[in-house]
């Protein structure tokens, strides 16, 4: 089974064409031709990236079904450009034993669209009073490389410390949720102006940093790999920086909706901006997009997180957190970071591919564009421009904070290990 | 005026319209025996309470009755509301039932804004209007308390522009406050927000107006003074060290009284507790305008529902 793939521009580069067999690019040059029976792509000069990879997603399955499924999700992922996601674990029943997380990845494989990576709970029930069986689950068959409370904080310094001292044994990363609980507790939006013009409860930008810091402590002593997830605030740059310096092994991602929106968009009160940690202000934005670009920040991950029509249409205060994000994020780091020219495509494939892989440990994911290496892809349509309908995206539920909304770039296919999995807008079923 | 959700909606001259109309009212209805208006005959409005309040719930049924609007009442216990319906959904229930006005009381914040975006949305489809009057929604805003307090500042004033008007105590959880603030600073006064930092949200910087953490500095220099209550909460939640400490930084007691110029109005929401933010003493005082706020509200609520019902007046 070969595919050729014409005139295409890796990374934006020189126009190449690719031959694909059994997955894998076997050669790379100009006027390339393929037997017969080759399926052909014919890229359009479009720029060629490495499959993306996402750290943090909600598939909302098992036992969220009526937001997203498995199925419905790996083809938001695929029409995003996606080619591995990291689902997180709180799920009903939460992915905090090997059962769960082997399900996941089982639906995964039977969608066949995304290799979908079982994200662990790093305490029983997300309850943050007693390790999960994180040795199990990564040596089950799910063979799960990232533990997460995701939703919730490992609050307990010491929980904290154990989780770190257990997995450095067992070349896993665990991922932090930072937030100090008793800092936010009935918190509704950004503490700042808008908030306290609002009349909603603030969520300092304090209960992320104090925790990163404390974390990063932990992981040092602990010669353990953290990852933090969504940094959401400038103050957490400089903790960040800092701790990287003096050699700890911290990774942090940032998502798409902390390099555009700010809590300015919250005055009409709708839930479609609720989401944890809150958005913040312009200035927050603005040292995303510098840290991403720096590399203080290693990732872009989504924390796409599907809501049915009924958890978001009520007041602020009932609506449940989050947004999707797997089909509008390239688009959305094409408009912040490649536009403004923060980033080139050898960065946009370094955060939204290489780095992730490397982080959540897949061997054949985020690899170079070369011979020899998996025919995993991502091609984009730099050009395009393209408005962001909610009903229009894969998601079962419509939660797109971006509705009605122009953004550059559009993925004209995903390939995964030689298999178009997306093309055109249309999953390739 | 489609709806009134928030204070910040009003300008200087819509906002004076309302005064105007409200003191327009009190002197039609002054002394007679009969106090109903037929401006709003046929017209139906409905009181939808998701907090309890007495207070404010009766001051906008009398309005009501007052202009001959019928006027029904929901609380959320025993109506359809503890059994798990949306907030969405019971809205659109008591619009699809003919409401012209829906009076929203609840402890979310920007509740009342999203049920007049979905009456809207439902209007315009339906055709058939519905307005919706924020009574108070979480710690965000009180309108008409700020008009009824406005109205109160007049009468004992005359004049709102350049007066300098102290506001003290739990700013954080007031909406009484915050509509306060934004009204109060629209009409031109200056005001002087005077509380312990942790009872400010954080941005206040940013409001049109000063902080003070210091009464006794403040109170010679202010024209009115507005107590705000300390709920009982407050004083469990680590905002302050105690009811006693409080009491003595920021209470109003009868030195503090004479601090003021003379005649100086003390206003507060209600309901009062006394010994606490004002002493009883304060409270019964001549300067205490509590009950002339309470009369007020009612014509403050009438004019809200005239100019919304049937238009403001030329």
């Amino acid at each position: 089974m070969t595919l050729l793939i014409k005139n295409a521009k890796p990374y934006g580069e020189d126009a190449v064409d690719l031959l694909v067999d059994d997955g894998v690019v076997v050669e790379i040059g100009s006027g390339l031709t393929g037997d017969e029976t080759a399926e052909t792509l014919d890229a359009g000069g479009h720029v060629l990236l490495p499959g993306l990879v996402d750290l943090h997603v909600h598939l909302r399955e098992p036992g969220g079904e009526e937001s997203e499924t498995v199925e419905t999700g790996s083809h938001a992922a695929a029409l995003g450009g996606f080619t591995a996601v990291f689902a997180m674990p709180n799920t009903d029943p939460v992915a905090d034993t090997a059962v769960v997380v082997e399900h996941v990845r089982r639906r995964g494989e039977e969608v066949g669209l995304v290799d979908v990576h079982p994200v662990g709970a790093v305490t029983a029930g997300l309850r943050g009073e007693k390790l999960a069986e994180l040795g199990t689950m990564a040596a089950s068959r799910a063979q799960v490389r990232m533990f997460s409370d995701d939703g919730r904080c490992v609050n307990d310094p010491l929980v904290m410390r154990r989780a770190l001292e257990y997995a450095s044994a067992l070349d896993v990363v665990i991922a932090q949720h930072a937030e100090d609980h008793r800092l936010t507790g009935g918190a509704q939006a950004h503490e700042g102006a808008v908030a306290a013009r609002l009349g909603l409860q603030g969520w300092p930008a304090t209960a992320e940093e104090t925790v990163i810091a404390r974390d990063c402590a932990l992981a040092r002593e602990a010669g353990a790999d953290l990852h933090v997830c969504h940094v959401s605030s400038l103050h957490s740059i400089a903790v960040l920086r800092q701790a990287k310096a003096q050699g700890v092994r911290v990774s942090a991602e940032v998502t798409p909706h902390h390099l555009l929106l700010t809590d300015g968009r919250l005055t009409g009160y709708d839930p479609v901006n609720k989401v944890n940690p809150p958005l913040r202000t312009g200035a927050d934005t603005q040292a995303m997009r510098e840290a991403l670009a720096e590399g203080v920040i290693d990732v872009v991950a989504t924390d796409h997180a599907p809501h049915a029509q009924q958890y978001k249409d009520a007041e602020w205060a009932a609506a449940r957190p989050g947004m999707l994000g797997l089909q509008t994020a390239l688009s959305v780091v094409i408009h912040t970071m490649v536009e403004p020219g923060l980033l080139d495509w050898r960065g946009v494939a370094r955060v939204l591919s290489e780095r992730p892989a490397e982080i959540g440990r897949l061997p054949d994911q985020g690899r170079p564009i070369a011979v020899g290496e998996p025919a995993t892809f991502c091609l984009v349509d730099p050009e395009a421009q393209w408005t962001v309908r909610g009903a229009a995206l894969a998601s079962k539920a419509a939660n797109t904070p971006y509705e009605g909304m122009r953004l550059p770039g559009a993925v004209v296919a995903t390939v995964l290990r030689g298999r178009i999995t997306a093309r055109d807008g249309k999953v390739v079923a | 005026m489609k709806h009134l959700l928030s204070v910040a909606d009003l300008d200087a001259a819509t906002a004076t319209g309302l005064l105007d109309t409200a003191a327009r009212l009190k002197e039609t209805l002054l002394g007679r025996e009969v106090r109903k208006l037929p401006t709003l005959r046929g017209r139906t409005v409905v009181t939808l309470f998701y907090e309890d309040s007495t207070r404010t719930r009766v001051s906008f049924e009398i309005a009501g009755k007052w202009m001959s609007a019928d006027t029904i009442n929901i609380s959320a216990k025993g109506s359809s509301v503890s059994k798990g319906e949306s907030l969405r959904d019971t809205a659109l229930t008591v619009s699809a039932m003919g409401a012209d006005c829906v009076i929203v009381r609840h402890p979310a914040s920007g509740a009342a804004h999203r049920i007049a975006g979905w009456a809207d949305k439902d209007a315009a489809t339906t055709g058939t209007h519905t307005s919706v009057v924020n009574a108070g929604d979480g710690t965000h805003e009180h309108p008409t308390q700020a008009l009824l307090d406005a109205a109160t500042l007049r009468d004992s004033l005359g004049s709102i522009a350049g007066r300098r008007i102290g506001i003290v105590g739990d700013v954080l959880h007031s909406r009484v406050a915050r509509s306060n603030v934004l009204l109060l600073s629209t009409l031109g006064a200056e005001v002087v927000l005077i509380a312990p930092p942790t009872l400010l949200p954080t941005g206040v910087a940013e409001w049109p107006c000063r902080v003070s953490h210091h009464l006794d500095a403040e109170l010679p220099a202010l024209d009115a003074v507005m107590m705000l209550r300390v709920q009982a909460e407050r004083m469990h939640g680590g905002f302050f060290p105690s009811a006693r400490e409080y009491a003595i930084a920021y209470g109003l007691n009868e030195n503090r009284l004479g601090l003021l110029p003379d005649g100086a109005p003390v206003l507060h929401p209600g309901p009062m507790v006394r010994g606490m933010e004002i002493a009883p003493a304060v409270a019964d005082s001549a300067n205490a305008k509590v009950l002339a706020q309470v009369r007020n509200g009612v014509h403050v609520r009438m004019a809200v529902l005239y100019h919304l019902l049937a238009g403001a007046p030329e």
